[in-house]
This record gives C-alpha cells, structure tokens and sequence, in this order.
C-alpha cells in the first residue's frame, strides 16, 4: 500500500488494482467547514484530472478531481451524514470514493509525501 | 500571487494577521475571511459579539448651507424622504440610476449638522463620481478615507459597549445609553472621537464605529479584551447576512434591478411615494402601483446540498428565475438562498426545484429573514 499526491491536493491510497481518494489536510484547511460532499455513484467512470466529486464549504464549492481514471466502486457513506469528517479527518475517516484503477501507470506522475510535503511548503 | 502586489491594505491588516486570520482580496483589499472558522465565528456573533473590520466600506460627509439644503440634494440622487429624516437617525436607502436600477445600498445618518453616508466598498469610488457629477455648488461631499469602520455586532454588544465611558461630542446628542436601533450619534472616548451608530448587516442589536484610522487598532484591542468580543472575518459576515435577508450588492443588487423587484419597497419613503422625484421614480412607482414582473425571494431548500449564485430556477421544464445569493446557514444548519423568480411565483410556500450541476433539487419560498432579527427598532412591537 501507498500514499501519493496531486497538485490539486488529493490524496490517493492504492491497493492493488484498487485505490481510495480523498482531499489532503492542508486543503481542507484552505475550504474551511466543509457542509456537504457531492460523491460519484458507483458505476461512473472517471478520467485523471477530470472532476469527480464537488466540496461545499460554507462559502463556495470546489471541484475535486480524479487522481487517475478509473471506475468508482463505491463512495463514503459516513461523509452524508457527517461532511465535517473531511475537516476532522481529511485522510482518514472523511475519505471520498473509491475505485478499481484503468490505467496504474497514470500513478507514475503523483507525487509521494515528502515531494508534497514540500510542494506544500512552496505555496 | 501576482494580484496581491494590487491589493490595498486596511488600517487593522497587522492586528488581523497576529489574530490569524487568512486573508483575501476582497473590494480591492486585502482583508480577513476567517479567523478560527466561519461556523463557529458565525455562531459566536448570535450567541455573543462579533467584531468585524469593514475599513473598505466608503464612508462620506456631505455638507451644505444647511440641512434642508442637504436633504433635498439627496432626495434628487434617492428615494428616502431625508427631509423627515431626524437629527440623529439612520435610514437604509438606495442609490438609484436614471432608470431606476440600483446603483448602490447605503445607510444615511442626519448628524444634525450634515449627513453622514456609509456605501459599500467595491461601489464607493463609482458612488462618489455619481454623486460629484450632480453636486450643486454649495454642497460639498467628502471622503472619509482616513477613518476605519468597525462594526460589533451580537447580543452582547450593547453590554460591552456599554462599560465604556462613551461622553456626548455635545451636549444636543444622545447619550449612549439612549441611542436606540437605527440612531447614531458621536461619543468621545480615551481621547478619540467616534462615529456609533446603532445598526450592522447581520440581523443581530449592534453598532458601527467609525474611527480615525490611526486610533482604529487601539480601539479594536480595546474591544477585543473584552470576553464576548472576537474577530469575525467576511465568510461569516456572509453567512449571517444571508439568514437575515439582506441583499448583498453586486450579487442581490445590480444596476438592471429596481427597489420594487429587489422588495425593497420600504426604502421608498411614504412622501416619495406620492410625490415621486427621485431618479427613475416613473418606472420604479410604476412597479410599485401595479406590480413587477419579478421579485427577489428567500429559498429554503430540501436536503443538504447548497445552491449557489447563478443556479438556475425552475418550475417544470421552464426556468422562472436565477439564485443571487445562496450558501449554508450554521444559525438553521440546511441551505438557503435568495433568488429572483417569476412574481407570480413568488408567494410563500411556493415550490420551486434549482438546477446544481445538472442535479434539481426541490425548494420552497419562504418569508425573510430566514433566521429571526434578534433588536428591536422603535415603534416595533414586542
């Protein structure tokens, strides 16, 4: 299992040919409270950059992106009822979907977390 | 970021970078949206006070031979009837173009020797061009750009304030204890001279303070010692106004809609009404007398998703109006919106479904404010 990183601040876990996303710490940060999370069905197909979840904080929604292409295999129950998850729990709990990965050589351009780390520190 | 080289900065920008706040460009300054959260900093300012620095807003002195001379000026730029307006009172009014349209929204305080006007921060230099372009000779306008403005907002705001040594300017103004909703009067304090009047944007009893801009972060300290007083950023001066039903300008308010269509009616003082004589007054006492084809309307909508500005409105297969303003309300913990719809689906209890992102979801007008105002104005009954 490993963790890697976007640009845009999401976070994938991959396991085998499956993989978890979520939004890292420091964007949750960025959105402040987090009141709703609008999920993908399972089923849908998403494409590497392309939208595949939107965040709404209090004041503004944020699209969230696929980290790779792939097909959605299931969403986060708990974050319809409790969004602040993604506050309290940005990589844990507060996770958006998961999905069974088309292509893993896509994963080749993510970053690993001391390369986000310091991406981060250059904001 | 290259456009925060652009950005202006306010008089308090230290003290809200000590306190943490995260800053953002905002009316072409720099300033606070949030401090420690919106929810939280927006529960805060139900529950107690809220300080707010809103620096950016314009605050002008219009002066002229007298009073009546003032008054008259400002009736031919807006609808309020500034003539009956009393030493010492405040009115909401509105900018209106030649057409009507609004051009801005403003509060307006007889001083009892000129009037006081606080317009909006991304309007103020248009506003004042507007007003320079039809200033008789006689009359002078001037902008306060070295005073800041801060507002305390919050049941609690009245206790605070009232443990300091507010002393009348003169002795022909209120004493602080008196100044009720919507007056204003000046009040010195540990040698600085304040503006207070008894008003604010959040549906809560409060004040705004204008002070000199050098005195401003002393002031603000001073403020901020006291246990119920903590800074609220723009993200839940947002919030707050939302749930009360005030329109925000640029977004609820714009050149293209009227005081009728906006249900802004009340700022058109009775006298105006029938005497007319303000700009666009054939069109806008047209609306008014015999109805507008739309009508800005509060929205409560089902489920948790928000609807944002620029979703569209629906009825059926048929768009019938577009959101304004929309967003989570922490005080009622679902999403509301204000919106401009179809008048004669505009009555309470109408259902109406918004389009966000190709989804529709269902909502309901409802009566404003979404969250009951929590002061009492005089001549309310209790």
């Amino acid at each position: 299992m490993s963790r890697l990183y976007t640009q845009d601040h999401e976070w994938i876990e991959v396991a085998g040919g499956s993989a978890t996303v979520g939004i890292t710490d420091y964007a949750q940060g960025q959105l402040g409270d987090v009141v709703f999370v609008d999920l993908p069905d399972a089923g849908r197909q998403v494409t590497k950059g392309g939208e595949a979840a939107v965040v709404e904080s209090v004041k503004a929604a944020s699209d969230v992106y696929a980290p790779v292409s792939g097909t959605v295999t299931e969403s986060n129950p708990a974050l319809t009822d409790d969004p602040s998850l993604v506050n309290s729990a940005p990589e844990g709990d507060g996770w958006f979907f998961r999905l069974t990965l088309s292509d893993a050589s896509e994963l080749d351009g993510l970053m690993d977390k001391a390369a986000y780390d310091a991406f981060v520190a250059s904001l | 970021m290259a456009d925060d080289a652009d950005l202006k900065t306010l008089p308090l920008d230290g003290l809200h970078r000590r306190l943490g706040a995260r800053m953002v460009p905002f009316a072409g300054y720099a300033m606070p949206i949030q401090y420690e959260g919106i929810i939280a900093e927006h529960n805060w300012t139900r529950q107690k006070a809220g300080l707010f620095d809103v620096s950016h807003m314009g605050q002008l002195l219009v002066e002229g031979p007298d009073g009546a001379a003032v008054a008259d000026w400002l009736e031919s730029l807006a609808p309020g009837d500034f003539k009956a307006l009393q030493p010492h009172r405040v009115r909401y009014s509105l900018l209106l173009a030649d057409n009507g349209g609004v051009l801005d929204d403003l509060m307006v305080t007889n001083t009892g020797r000129r009037f006081y006007l606080v317009v909006n921060g991304a309007t103020k230099h248009d506003d004042i061009a507007h007003m320079e372009a039809r200033r008789p000779a006689g009359i002078t306008l001037h902008h306060m750009d070295d005073h800041a403005l801060l507002a305390l907002q919050g049941p609690a705001a009245v206790t605070v304030m009232s443990r300091f040594d507010l002393v009348p300017e003169t002795a022909d103004q209120p004493a602080f204890a008196d100044l009720k909703f919507m007056a204003g009067a000046r009040y010195r304090w540990n040698g600085m001279l304040l503006g207070i009047t008894r008003s604010g944007y959040t549906g809560e009893d409060g004040y705004e303070i204008s002070v000199p801009a050098a005195e401003a972060e002393a002031l603000a300290e001073a403020l901020l010692a006291h246990d119920e007083v903590r800074p609220i950023g723009l993200g839940a001066r947002d919030s707050l106004r939302l749930e009360a039903g005030l329109p925000l300008y640029g977004h609820d308010l714009t050149p293209d809609i009227t005081p009728v269509e906006a249900d802004l009616s009340f700022a058109i003082s009775k006298r105006r009404k029938a005497e007319g004589g303000f700009p666009g007054a054939a069109r806008v006492l047209d609306q008014l007398f015999n109805g507008a084809a739309r009508k800005r309307v509060g929205l409560a909508i089902d489920g948790r998703m928000p609807a944002r500005e620029g979703a569209t409105v629906w009825t059926g297969d048929r768009q019938v109006g577009v959101v304004t303003s929309g967003g989570f309300a922490p005080s009622l913990n679902a999403p509301i919106a204000m919106a401009y719809v179809e008048t004669p689906l505009a009555g309470d209890g109408t259902a109406l479904e918004i389009d966000v992102r190709g989804k529709r979801i269902a909502a309901t007008v409802v009566p404003m404010p979404f969250k009951a105002k929590n002061y009492v104005r005089e001549g309310d009954r209790k």
